[in-house]
């Protein structure tokens, strides 16, 4: 009866694996923004002008913040999970109006030489909402009774809903403070309503019309349409009876295609002009300028590609230093990894992310409440999503959004962020076997 | 299978999907870091060089297309610190002439910020060809440094300094705000340099250069497809004749004051003279520039100041010609008109003084510059019975006046212009207590004199007024921009006074070219053209009157206006009306008919000789 006597414990029943994995990222992460914004001239460790410095006091209040979380019952996030996301979606659109400006939009609340960003929190709170609403809610669709458009709605109607939960949000972010990367974030959440029963056909819509972007940005537009045609022929040829409502639903999904492909242009032209240039850099259309636009790709591939494959070693770096490789010690903090520690350090650095992320999924799998299993998917798909972009963007297979590295960039925001998303999860976990939601 | 279960399943989807992105990440890592060499090429070159191709600024010509300013290329010396390791110190030091410790305090210098030991920073500006030849020989032994070409402005002719100004550093702060400029870039200073900097100064180019272990080059990077060309600055077509200029220059020699010269039917500055002047030449750069901006600055006689357009000079007698357009055209004085003159303003006891000379009505009052005559009209204006309130009276005045252009900035394309001074109302309170004052308090200002102030370019617009009967054009000098001479279509817009009265005018301008045919200016005539003129005798409170003298010729369809003010050089009709005649004989005519004159006034010198000054009267 040992466990009984340690239910009383702060600890009992937390997750260690996530636990350690944590730390070990939080760890890594410090070690290179150490690296990252290393100097001759400042050599303390604690040295709080500098940013190494500042992360340490970000790490201490994020251990402060995960002991405050284990310590608060776990009933507190389910009872007020709507009430976190409305005040939060509150605070978003006021900071707007009196937030500090910083490059030009007002995403920042300023508390002395510190700022909140009250996107990263958006985070955790739209996962509680959108747990609590699934969690009640079921959007799998079983049978469908007809294609009248009131049929369709009301078939459809939780999926909407929780689609609206994520959409508000992402709205706020991107259209109110102009933050892209903290808003498309958002999008990670489509993972989990997959795993809560979304239709398949919302996902390969979804991605077939990115497929189709890529494609007719990439290459032509008319190889867009003709590669549609071909799959949508062949498809319907090999594994549909000929009947009238096939051949209607073929012609429909071909007609949306050409939409897609012919709408393309017409979306890239009305993108910011810098986004269009990440699109080009990404994709090598055009002219593109490897002093400005193409720079910040071109200076981290040259950092990472340099560092072989044990790396240069340990605050050897040269490329990652004096400004070669901008946001450094931030949205780029992989280029120190990779420059430093080389292929072998990279690679476990990706492994270390991903262990955490299947562990979270792992862990949401046990959850008896579907309340913790959803918003433990949610975790894993906003790690997910932030690991895949961020070092995406340095290597060249993203276009560049300004995300953070989960636990690594420097920020006292985003690490905050990623610390309450984690460690509200990892207090349901540790409750899973007393309370049933 | 239960619909929970079947959705369970899911679980292996999203967990491969998430390995899978992993696994295509570690091989792309695995490709970019272990398999392609370009990355690791790349920095091993410690990235990249990049040379900055500095692009020639605009050339500048004047308005018969004569060379104005044109670029010689020059070399400066740059360092990485961080590279010199290896370096042939001693026989760098040779080479520039320099000891071993001037070489570690410039390095050093170059190592602190907002320097960089790994970003290039400059060793020595402006090199001299033989030093360039030298160096480029031995160019191999001196490790992490390197020579970037650039340009520095050349004068064909030494003229126009304060009107074409100078290009000098960028400032740092500028550095930090404008992004365009790096530190140790040219920025055009002062005069057109400045004002027309955005088009002079032309586009970067930037050549990215790989260089080996050894700090040499060895080749462009991806083959110079990153490269951008330099693009020179656009040329500027100004409306200085060059060869006027030069003229007026060297009659204005061994003098203070300004010269000015407008064509009155488009506003365009001919001649911007302001004496002493210096030869543009010396502050284009090198290690001359400091030395010889220091003499100049130092100079009492303020060579680096542009008295043209900011000096601010009492204009004297030459502002009675205002007084009298507004008094015609209030209806307060005719044409016949006349005032008693008892060698000065006889209500207030003779003063202002005035020297001996016949009665006089309008056009004699202009001719003989009485300055009797123009205290009755100051106070005939400001105290007119429409006006129940003095301050009324006296604010109508001011109004009209400062249509003209003094007391504002008028607009011109030159940097750091001065409004001059018209006082106001609340200025004359302060002084005198509210109630404390009336027209006779301050009846010097219908001569000119007291707290009115204008400059010179000022006083030209003036005449340009009074030449085109009633408006101007802001004063500009440049006509053309570019190759296709885009113009700046402010300057084509007709700027109406607060007098529009032709018969004022012509009875003015009668009294002005009395002045040249039996008045003030009777022994400036200028041979074959009919001129029309103004003298004026400053009094100030820096020692003897500045001599003034404003002009227009011809009378029928004026060519060239000008205004010239020569400081403490006493009687307007002595020193600076002669060199008017001359400018504008010279202008017209296209020759000079009276050397000796020309001679005379070329080789005073009034600075040093004050004794030359002719005896004041007014």
């Amino acid at each position: 009866m040992v466990q009984r006597r340690n239910q009383n414990s702060l600890f009992y029943g937390v997750d260690r694996l996530s636990v350690i994995l944590y730390i070990l990222l939080v760890f890594m992460g410090w070690l290179n923004i150490y690296a990252a914004v290393y100097n001759e001239d400042h050599q303390s460790i604690f040295d709080t002008t500098q940013k190494y410095g500042k992360q340490v006091i970000w790490i201490l209040s994020a251990a402060v913040i995960a002991f405050c979380i284990l310590l608060i019952d776990a009933n507190f996030y389910t009872a007020f999970a709507y009430g976190f996301y409305a005040f939060l979606i509150l605070a978003n659109i006021l900071v707007i109006y009196i937030g500090r400006e910083i490059k030009g939009s007002r995403s920042w609340y300023g508390f002395g030489g510190f700022g909140i960003q009250p996107a990263e929190f958006m985070k955790f709170a739209t996962n509680l909402a959108l747990a609590k609403f699934l969690s009640n809610q079921n959007i799998m669709v079983i049978q469908r009774t007809g294609l009248k458009l009131r049929q369709i709605i009301k078939h459809y109607r939780n999926t909407i809903l929780a689609l609206a939960i994520i959409i508000a949000p992402l709205f706020i972010i991107k259209f109110l403070q102009d933050e892209t990367g903290l808003a498309l974030v958002f999008i990670a959440f489509i993972i989990v309503m997959y795993r809560e029963g979304l239709n398949v056909g919302f996902i390969i819509f979804g991605i077939l019309t990115a497929i189709l972007f890529v494609v007719s940005l990439a290459v032509s537009q008319i190889y867009g349409l003709l590669a549609v045609l071909a799959a949508v022929a062949s498809s319907s040829l090999l594994f549909m009876k000929r009947n009238r409502g096939n051949i209607i639903a073929v012609s429909l999904v071909y007609l949306a295609a050409t939409f897609v492909v012919m709408g393309t242009n017409y979306a890239y032209n009305h993108l910011e002009p810098h986004q269009k240039v990440r699109i080009d850099v990404l994709l090598g259309r055009g002219e593109v300028n490897m002093k400005k636009e193409g720079y910040n790709v071109n200076q981290a591939k040259i950092a990472i590609g340099s560092g072989g494959f044990l790396g240069k070693g340990y605050l050897q770096g040269t490329q990652t230093k004096y400004d070669f490789v901008p946001e450094q010690d931030t949205d780029f903090i992989f280029c120190t990894v990779g420059e430093e520690w080389g292929f072998a350090g990279s690679t476990i650095v990706i492994f270390l992310e991903l262990f955490l992320i299947l562990r979270l999924i792992v862990l949401a799998e046990r959850q008896r409440s579907d309340f913790s299993r959803i918003y433990g998917y949610g975790v894993s798909a906003v790690l997910f999503f932030h690991v895949a972009v961020n070092i995406g963007m340095t290597i060249g297979l993203m276009p560049v959004i300004g995300i953070p590295l989960p636990f690594f960039s420097y920020g006292g925001s985003s690490l905050w962020s990623f610390t309450i998303l984690l460690f509200i999860f990892i207090k349901l976990d540790a409750n899973r076997l007393l309370i049933l939601r | 299978m239960s619909n929970s279960a079947q959705l369970s399943q899911r679980k292996y989807i999203i967990g491969g999907f998430f390995i899978l992105i992993a696994f295509i990440y570690v091989l792309r890592l695995f490709y970019i870091q272990v398999i392609n060499d370009k990355y690791k090429l790349d920095a091993q070159n410690n990235a990249f060089r990049y040379l900055t191709e500095y692009p020639m600024r605009g050339y500048i010509y004047d308005r018969n297309g004569k060379l104005l300013v044109y670029n010689e290329p020059s070399y400066d010396l740059m360092v990485i610190p961080r590279e010199t390791k290896g370096c042939d110190t001693l026989s760098l030091c040779e080479v520039l002439r320099i000891n071993k410790a001037e070489y570690l305090k410039r390095l050093k210098r170059a190592c602190q910020a907002p320097n960089s030991p790994r970003k290039q920073s400059m060793f020595e500006k402006q090199l001299s060809a033989a030093t360039y030849a030298e160096l480029q020989e031995k160019m191999y032994r001196f490790k992490g440094f390197f020579v970037q070409k650039r340009a520095v402005r050349k004068y064909p002719r030494p003229v126009a300094a304060h009107l074409l100004g100078y290009v000098g550093e960028v400032s740092k702060n500028k550095a930090e705000t404008d992004p365009y400029y790096k530190e140790g870039d040219y920025i055009g200073v002062s005069g057109i340099e400045r004002s027309y900097e955005e088009e002079l100064r032309g586009k970067k180019g930037i050549q990215i250069a790989i260089t080996d272990v050894h700090n040499k080059i060895i080749g462009k990077y991806a083959d110079g497809k990153y490269d951008t060309m330099a693009i020179q600055g656009k040329p500027l077509y100004c409306t200085i004749d060059r060869d006027l200029q030069e003229y007026g220059e060297r009659l204005m020699q061994g003098k203070r004051g300004a010269l000015v010269a407008l064509e009155p039917s488009t506003g365009e500055i001919i001649c911007l003279i302001s004496a002493p002047g210096y030869d543009p030449n010396l502050l284009v750069g090198g290690k001359e520039r400091a030395r010889n901006f220091a003499r100049l600055y130092a100079d009492t006689n303020s060579p680096l100041f542009n008295r043209a357009i900011q000096a601010m000079y009492p204009p004297g007698s030459t502002f009675k010609l205002i007084d009298a357009l507004i008094a015609q055209n209030d209806g307060v004085i005719k044409r016949s008109t006349v005032f008693p003159c008892a060698r000065g303003y006889p209500p207030m006891g003779g003063k202002p003084k005035c020297h001996p000379h016949a009665p006089v009505d309008l056009i004699g009052s202009v001719a003989q510059s009485c300055n009797s005559y123009y205290s009755y009209v100051f106070r005939e204006i400001v105290d007119q019975a429409k006006y129940p309130r003095f301050i009324d009276g006296y604010n109508h005045w001011r109004n009209t006046v400062m249509t003209f252009g003094p007391g504002t900035h008028l607009g011109t394309d030159l940097p750091y212009d001065k409004p001059g001074n018209v006082p106001s109302v609340e200025y004359y309170n302060k002084v005198f207590g509210t109630n404390g004052w009336r027209s006779n308090t301050i009846v010097s200002l219908g001569i000119g004199q007291a707290e009115l102030l204008l400059v010179p370019l000022q006083m030209a617009n003036v005449v340009a007024t009074i030449a085109n009967k009633g408006f101007y054009y802001v004063p500009h000098c440049i006509r053309g921009v570019g190759l296709e001479k885009k113009q700046d279509k402010k300057f084509h817009v007709k700027h109406y006074v607060g007098v529009q009265n032709e018969e004022a005018y012509t009875n003015v301008i009668d009294g002005m070219q009395q002045c040249f045919d039996a008045g003030t200016a009777y022994y400036s005539r200028v041979p074959g053209v009919v001129a029309c003129g103004k003298t004026g005798t400053a009094e100030n409170p820096h020692g003897k009157s500045h001599a003034v003298f404003m002009a227009f010729a011809p009378r029928e369809k004026p060519q060239i206006v000008i205004a010239c003010l020569i400081e403490n050089a006493g009687w307007g009709g002595t020193w600076s009306a002669p060199i008017v005649s001359l400018m504008i004989e010279k202008y017209i005519t296209g020759k000079v008919t009276r050397p000796e004159l020309e001679k005379r006034m070329m080789d005073v010198d009034l600075i040093r000789n004050k004794n030359l000054i002719s005896t004041e009267y007014h």
